[in-house]
């Protein structure tokens, strides 16, 4: 194919996208303007049906629960997929016995100055703080557990940040990570079993709502479910950080 | 200004700043900073989605673009980068800093 007979196939195929493109476009309903009946149906029926007053995780985990669980369960198997991964090269370097030597000074490469280790140790608890009130009152705030996780997943990230690997690994052991990464996937999952266990579609909302929108004990499974996202994102996050982490320190010790 | 048109503005400026922000992480060509304009580029957007009234997906890109995806980038270029080297005999007093690399 010669020079030529590319940029008239590029025009030709160019052509047909910006043609189709536009055809799409003016068929879009106008800005703001969205004609399904959902959105306004949600907007009045879900406080009064949930008691949650956050309308987002109402409709992450009860209305669209069936979705969240397919979601959660991406990032379990993504940090599962990865900690197969990773771990089988750790497992090969493993023979060599330098690596297993590693002072305290190589396992922490990144000497952070204290300007940077001052402010990531100042705002590990806060992170932490906002990251478990996202993930455990997902009925009256407008995300839940995932944003929640992340956020407390974060606060390692910070303690890593600080140089303090030791630490880091020291507060999230791998097997602990493990086990509350199950946790929280299977607790999403048992909630779900459990309402069908009762006789109703499975993630129905059988836990008692409460008199109060949006208050601690409001809203049934809504809260519980986003609890157990949180644990399950957060310790995956951890997780999938921590075994990059490691890999990069290993080819440190090694090198 | 009548707070409709304000809010106008600030998603028009908000629309612009993403578009601008996009440009620049393409734009760079040097791997570690680009990571860090993505970074920057991820905070735009969640202006951007706070700005359209969506407060849950602000929070999600927040924690994640600005925050989780360029710290696992971060790592796979640092990890990258210390296989293409060469194994050196002293270990240096500070390790080598990828972004002072040429890039090709």
């Amino acid at each position: 194919m010669t020079s030529r007979q590319r940029l008239w196939f590029f025009a030709v195929a160019a052509a047909g996208l910006v043609a189709c493109y536009l055809w799409a476009f003016a068929g879009l309903p106008g800005f703001g303007h969205y004609p399904g009946p959902y959105g306004q149906v949600i907007l009045n029926e879900a406080v009064k049906q949930t008691n949650a007053t956050g309308v987002v995780s109402a409709v992450n985990f009860e209305y669209r629960g069936f979705d969240t669980v397919g979601e959660e369960f991406i990032l379990f198997t993504a940090a599962a997929g990865m900690s197969v991964v990773l771990r089988k090269l750790r497992g090969e370097r493993a023979h060599r016995p330098a690596d297993e030597t590693g002072s305290a000074a190589a396992a922490r490469p990144d000497q952070a100055g204290s300007a940077i280790r001052i402010p990531a140790l100042l705002l590990v608890g806060p992170t932490a703080l906002i990251g478990w009130w996202l993930a455990s009152h997902a009925q009256a705030n407008p995300s839940g557990g995932f944003q929640g996780g992340v956020i407390l997943a974060s606060a390692f990230i910070l303690i890593y940040l600080s140089g303090e690997f030791l630490t880091f690994r020291r507060l999230s052991p791998v097997a602990l990570l493990d086990a509350v990464e199950a946790v929280g996937a299977a607790g999403f999952a048992a909630i779900g079993l459990a309402a069908v266990a009762q006789g109703f579609p499975y993630l129905y909302n059988f836990l008692p709502l409460g008199q109060t929108p949006g208050a601690v004990s409001s809203s049934g499974t809504i809260a519980l479910i986003s609890f157990f996202v949180g644990l399950e994102v957060a310790a995956a996050f951890v997780l999938i950080v921590g075994e990059l982490l490691e890999q990069s320190l290993l080819r440190q010790r090694s090198a | 200004m009548t707070p409709a048109a304000l809010m106008d503005t600030l998603q028009v400026v908000a629309l612009l700043l993403v578009g601008a922000g996009a440009t620049a992480v393409v734009r760079t060509r040097n791997r570690v900073r680009q990571v860090l304009a993505l970074s920057v580029y991820g905070i735009l957007l969640a202006i951007l989605f706070l700005a359209f009234q969506a407060p849950d997906v602000t929070l999600s890109e927040l924690t994640v673009g600005a925050v989780a995806l360029p710290i696992v980038l971060l790592l796979a270029i640092s990890k990258v980068h210390k296989r293409a080297q060469p194994p050196e005999p002293a270990r240096p007093a500070r390790p080598a800093q990828p972004d002072r690399k040429p890039e090709r």
